[in-house]
Order: structure tokens, then C-alpha cells, then sequence
């Protein structure tokens, strides 16, 4: 076996940039674990295991309503933008449409648009609708699509030869048929893609979650961990492995996302930068 | 555009080559047209509900005071005077500037470097890639929530690493001079999108221009700026303006670490960022009119910013193939 002597240093950095980027995360699963008065000290096998801080953070919160509030939430926001952005960036792709070229510069200049130039008449609308302190603010807008999304959607649309559409209506499929038959499933790569973004997206939102929601029953699991960690700042008593053990409970479920769609997320984030 | 090819006819339906009179428009072009609206109806209906009305109305509400309790009244420029007589709104938009100002450049030099560092290692870069990204995985409340005891003056992580090499590291999290700097090490860390982004960038760089450059005589550092540089200006620019839109709106970080419903006033002001004053105005003090002041401020400072880097960037950027 050779010795790559060249890369040696590389490796040697990388190793290092892997630890900060890593360990944080190490730490904190191992600090869940630990009683209150050593969370700071940075064994990375607790001393004393403790791993009843999870079973106190069930019994102080209800984090169970909140993971499945969480997924919930995720999984709407997800399906829904998918589904309505896919629609959306076929008709962009495929129809040659009066107004197409106008509509879509409208739909890539919102992209620039600062959610908070629409937040507050948006809260305002569904202040209106009586929804609010309901999850649904939280996903019902994603019905009507995702200008980022449409457009990443579409390349990929453009990306399929024209001649398989022309095939497909030959054969008597209706502008709906080719698109269920033909696009939707020669995409599901960027479909899968969106989904996994979206639903990133929407677990960890915080604002939203801080606008719509009051009762502790409705949040999602950011907002939950907000909570605790409010709940320590008013009575000045922290308890450092609740809050551990609780970012914990929220990081994991991305984890365990990110294991099994890890290629599409790579993938995904690289191709983002080149069509953009 | 690829869609300019011509298509043909469907079965039972002339094509309609011969009347091409403008005004007529064929049964076939008026049927497309009816498939692409519908299509992009959804899109279409969502715009015009959450984007182009609230867009109107935020503009209107600007001028008024509106505190939900009775309806908006007109107050005229007032918001926008005040505005300029908010000392926290200017201080909370040097501070969103003084963060995004620490977090761009920082953040594009260390993702370059680490770029550049992956593409050198060859197959083992795939792990060191999935480790990077990992960070990105973590809702920003959880990477807050982590970070307040990473960063905790006392008996915090990183100072204790600092502490080896016999730096006595500051109280991160309760200093005022070191709110920013906390801030921008947690955007720091989730660093691996820019990544990722740049090593496909790297990776697309024909190995060509390097053997030719070579012959030529020129060392590394020229390479690195003639062909490596130019060749991923693209990508570069577009992580530089996503970058800095998203540091303009910084919000979920400083919220979890430095703000809640109960310290309204306590917490220094130095960690204040825009959005977070945004929040309180709109959502804790329910000033809605000048809160839409605000979000209108902050659009306006947004799209100027965008503008010069695109006035710039358009002078340097190599796009493949166009321009």
C-alpha cells in the first residue's frame, strides 16, 4: 500500500474541520446523558449515566405531541408543495402559453421578496379565517406552490425530450395523463429532492410556529424546545440536561432523514447553485 | 429556450400553418393556452392571495397604526419618520449588517478552502462532504439551544478547547462586545450547503485548463486565480447573494439564544438583529403598521444590496458558454 504523502495535510485538515463540524453533536447526545452538574464537562462517556433526563423531559413536556405535531406539519408542507409545484413547473415547461414569459418573470421576482413584507397581512388573513392556534397556517399556503421549487421543477420538466410527451398524447393521454404518466414519474428524483427540502424546511422552522401557535398542545417540536428554554430564562433555574436532551429528541428525526435521503440532499444542494 | 422546436400536428387536426393571421389565434394554441393557465393555476391563485395582496396591503398598513384592537387609522409618513428616530432600528440594522458583515465573507473563504481541500483528497471526499452537511440537518433552535452551553463563558466547550492553546476565550453568550461574533460561529458551523455547492462547482472545471496552464508555466496561486476562481465565479456569486438575503434576515438563531416572550427589554441590544426587532413590533408590541414600515425598509435594503452585487458581479462572473 502506497502512502498518498500529497494528500496527507489535506486529510489531515479535513479531519480536523470534521470535528468542529461533527463533534458539537457528539457532545450534545453525550451531555444528554449526563446528570445536571456535569453536562459542561466534555467526557464524552458521562461519568455518571443518566438516562432518566429523557423520561423528565416526557413528564415536563409533552414532547410526544410535539414530534408528532412535527411530523404532521412536515409531512402536509411537504406533499402539498410538491405536489402543486410539480403541476405548476410542468405547465411552465411544456405549454407554450400567452403570458407564460411575463408570469414567469412574476414568479422568479418574488423569490427576492422578504417574507416580511407578507407576514403580517398574511397572519392577518388567516387571523380573519379564525385559524389561528391551528397548524394549518403552517402548511395550507404550500397548496398553491413554491416559487423556488417551480423553478428547480421546471428545469428538470425541460430536462425530458419532447418527443415522449408527443408519444404520449399519440397514444391519447389528456395534458393531465402526461403529466401523471410521462413528467411526474421521470422527476421523482427531484421530486424526492423537494420533499426532503420542504420537510427540513418545515421541521425546523421557529418563526411560524411563534406567530400561529399559543397552546402548548398545538407546537411543533422547535417551538416546544423554545419553550423549555424559556421556561428556565423566567425562573432563572436552568436545567441544562432538560434542554440538552430535548434538542436532542429534535435533531434526531433530521438525522435519521438525512441517513436515508442523504444522496438526494447532496445532490439536490449541488444542482440548486448550477441552475440558479 | 428548447421549446422553440416545432411540433406536430396531432391526429385529425390540421396543422395550422396556412391562417397564421396574428389576432386568429388556432383551436389548438387557444386550447394551450387554456392547459398552461390551469396548470399554473394553483401557482397563479396563491400569488395573487399571499403574495400580491398582502404585498398591497403591508404598503397601505405602513401608513397607518393599526394595533388590532380597532381598525387601521391614517397616520401618513409617521411609521417611516420614526423609523429614522427609532434608535433601535438603526441599531438593529448595524447589527444585522455588523453579523452579515463577519458571516458572508468568512463563511465563503472557510467553504472555499474546505472545498478546495475536498476535491484534493479524492474518494474519501464523500465522507468528509456528508459530515459537513450534517450541521445543516440541525433545526436552528436545537444549534441555538446547543451552542448557549458550547458557548458558555465559564465552563463552555469552546473555551475550554481555547484554554489549551492558552487563549483565555471571552463570555461569549453574555459579553455584548460577543453576541455578533456568537451568532456568526453558529451560521458558521451550518457552513456545508456552501460546501457542497462548491465542490460540484470545482468538480465541473474542465482538467484541460490546468494541464494547459501548466505547459505554460503557471504555478498554483496563478491557476488559482486565472482558471479555479473565474471558472466558479457562478457559483461563488450566487452563495454570496443567497448568503447575504438570509444574514439581512437572520432570525431563528438570535430568537432562541438571546430573546423569548419574557425579556423583552432585558436582553442587550447589541444581539438585536432587524428581524427580531421586526417580530417584537409586529407579534409582542402589536404595532402592525410600523412593522410594515419595517419589512418595507428592509425589502428596499435588500433589493439595493442585490442590485450591487449583481452590478458588480456581472463585470467578473464567467457563466459557461453565455455572455
Amino acid at each position: 500500500m502506497t502512502i498518498p504523502w500529497r494528500r496527507l495535510p489535506f486529510l489531515f485538515f479535513l479531519t480536523l474541520a470534521t470535528f468542529a463540524f461533527v463533534y458539537p453533536l457528539v457532545w450534545l447526545v453525550s451531555a444528554s446523558l449526563k446528570p445536571r452538574a456535569q453536562v459542561f464537562d466534555n467526557r464524552l462517556i458521562p461519568e455518571v449515566f443518566q438516562p432518566s433526563n429523557y423520561a423528565r423531559v416526557w413528564d415536563t413536556a409533552p414532547v410526544l405531541r410535539w414530534l408528532t405535531n412535527s411530523l404532521t406539519v412536515g409531512f402536509m408542507a411537504a406533499a402539498t408543495v410538491t405536489l402543486s409545484s410539480a403541476l405548476v413547473a410542468f405547465g411552465f415547461a411544456y405549454f407554450r402559453f400567452r403570458g407564460r414569459n411575463i408570469a414567469f418573470g412574476v414568479l422568479l421576482s418574488t423569490m427576492m421578496l422578504p417574507g416580511a413584507v407578507t407576514m403580517i397581512p398574511v397572519y392577518l388573513i388567516w387571523n380573519k379565517l379564525g385559524m389561528i392556534d391551528t397548524q394549518i397556517p403552517l402548511w395550507a399556503q404550500n397548496m398553491f406552490g413554491s416559487a423556488f421549487y417551480v423553478f428547480l421543477l421546471r428545469q428538470f420538466f425541460l430536462g425530458i425530450p419532447r418527443e415522449l410527451f408527443e408519444a404520449a398524447r399519440v397514444d391519447g393521454c389528456s395534458y393531465f395523463g402526461m403529466f401523471r404518466r410521462v413528467a411526474f414519474p421521470l422527476c421523482k428524483p427531484a421530486l424526492v429532492i423537494v420533499f426532503v427540502f420542504e420537510f427540513k424546511a418545515s421541521w425546523s422552522d421557529l418563526m411560524r410556529p411563534l406567530i400561529y401557535l399559543q397552546t402548548p398542545e398545538y407546537f411543533t417540536m422547535p417551538r416546544g424546545l423554545k419553550q423549555i428554554i424559556d421556561a428556565f430564562a423566567l425562573s432563572g433555574h436552568y436545567e441544562w440536561e432538560i434542554a440538552v436532551a430535548a434538542s436532542v429528541i429534535a435533531v434526531v428525526p433530521m438525522i435519521i432523514l438525512f441517513a436515508f435521503g442523504q444522496r438526494y440532499i447532496l445532490d439536490g444542494v449541488a444542482t440548486t447553485a448550477q441552475k440558479g | 429556450m428548447t421549446t422553440t422546436v416545432e411540433r406536430a400536428a396531432a391526429p385529425g387536426q390540421a396543422e395550422p400553418e396556412r391562417r397564421r393571421r396574428r389576432p386568429k389565434r388556432s383551436p389548438l394554441t387557444r386550447r394551450e393556452d387554456r392547459a398552461g393557465w390551469m396548470f399554473i393555476g394553483p401557482w397563479v391563485l396563491g400569488f395573487l392571495i399571499f403574495t400580491a395582496g398582502p404585498m398591497i396591503a403591508s404598503l397601505v398598513l405602513s401608513f397607518t397604526d393599526y394595533q388590532m384592537i380597532q381598525a387601521p387609522r391614517a397616520v401618513g409618513l409617521d411609521n417611516y419618520r420614526e423609523l429614522f428616530d427609532d434608535p433601535r432600528v438603526l441599531k438593529s440594522l448595524s447589527n444585522t449588517f455588523v453579523y452579515a458583515a463577519m458571516f458572508v465573507p468568512l463563511g465563503t473563504i472557510f467553504a472555499l478552502v474546505l472545498a478546495l481541500m475536498l476535491q484534493r483528497v479524492g474518494r474519501a471526499g464523500g465522507f468528509f462532504r456528508t459530515a459537513f452537511y450534517l450541521p445543516e440537518m440541525t433545526p436552528a433552535v436545537a444549534a441555538g439551544a446547543m451552542f448557549l452551553l458550547l458557548l458558555n463563558g465559564q465552563q463552555g466547550l469552546v473555551n475550554k478547547v481555547l484554554g489549551w492553546v492558552g487563549i483565555n476565550g471571552p463570555n461569549w453568550t453574555a459579553d455584548p462586545n460577543w453576541l455578533k461574533p456568537s451568532l456568526a460561529i453558529v451560521s458558521l458551523w451550518t457552513l456545508g450547503g456552501t460546501v457542497v455547492i462548491y465542490l460540484a462547482a470545482l468538480n465541473g472545471v474542465p482538467r484541460q485548463l490546468y494541464e494547459a496552464a501548466e505547459l505554460d508555466g503557471a504555478g498554483p496561486v496563478t491557476r488559482f486565480f486565472r482558471i479555479t476562481v473565474p471558472m466558479i465565479s457562478g457559483a461563488l456569486f450566487f452563495t454570496v447573494i443567497t448568503n447575504t438575503i438570509a444574514s439581512m434576515q437572520m432570525f431563528d438563531q438570535a430568537y432562541t439564544m438571546f430573546y423569548g416572550p419574557q425579556q423583552k427589554a432585558a436582553a442587550s441590544e447589541e444581539s438585536l438583529v432587524y428581524m427580531v426587532y421586526l417580530f417584537q413590533n409586529a407579534f409582542q408590541f402589536f404595532k402592525m403598521g410600523f412593522a410594515s414600515a419595517m419589512a418595507w425598509l428592509l425589502f428596499v435594503i435588500i433589493l439595493t444590496i442585490t442590485f450591487l452585487q449583481v452590478r458588480i458581479g456581472n463585470r467578473y462572473v464567467y457563466y459557461h458558454g453565455e455572455r
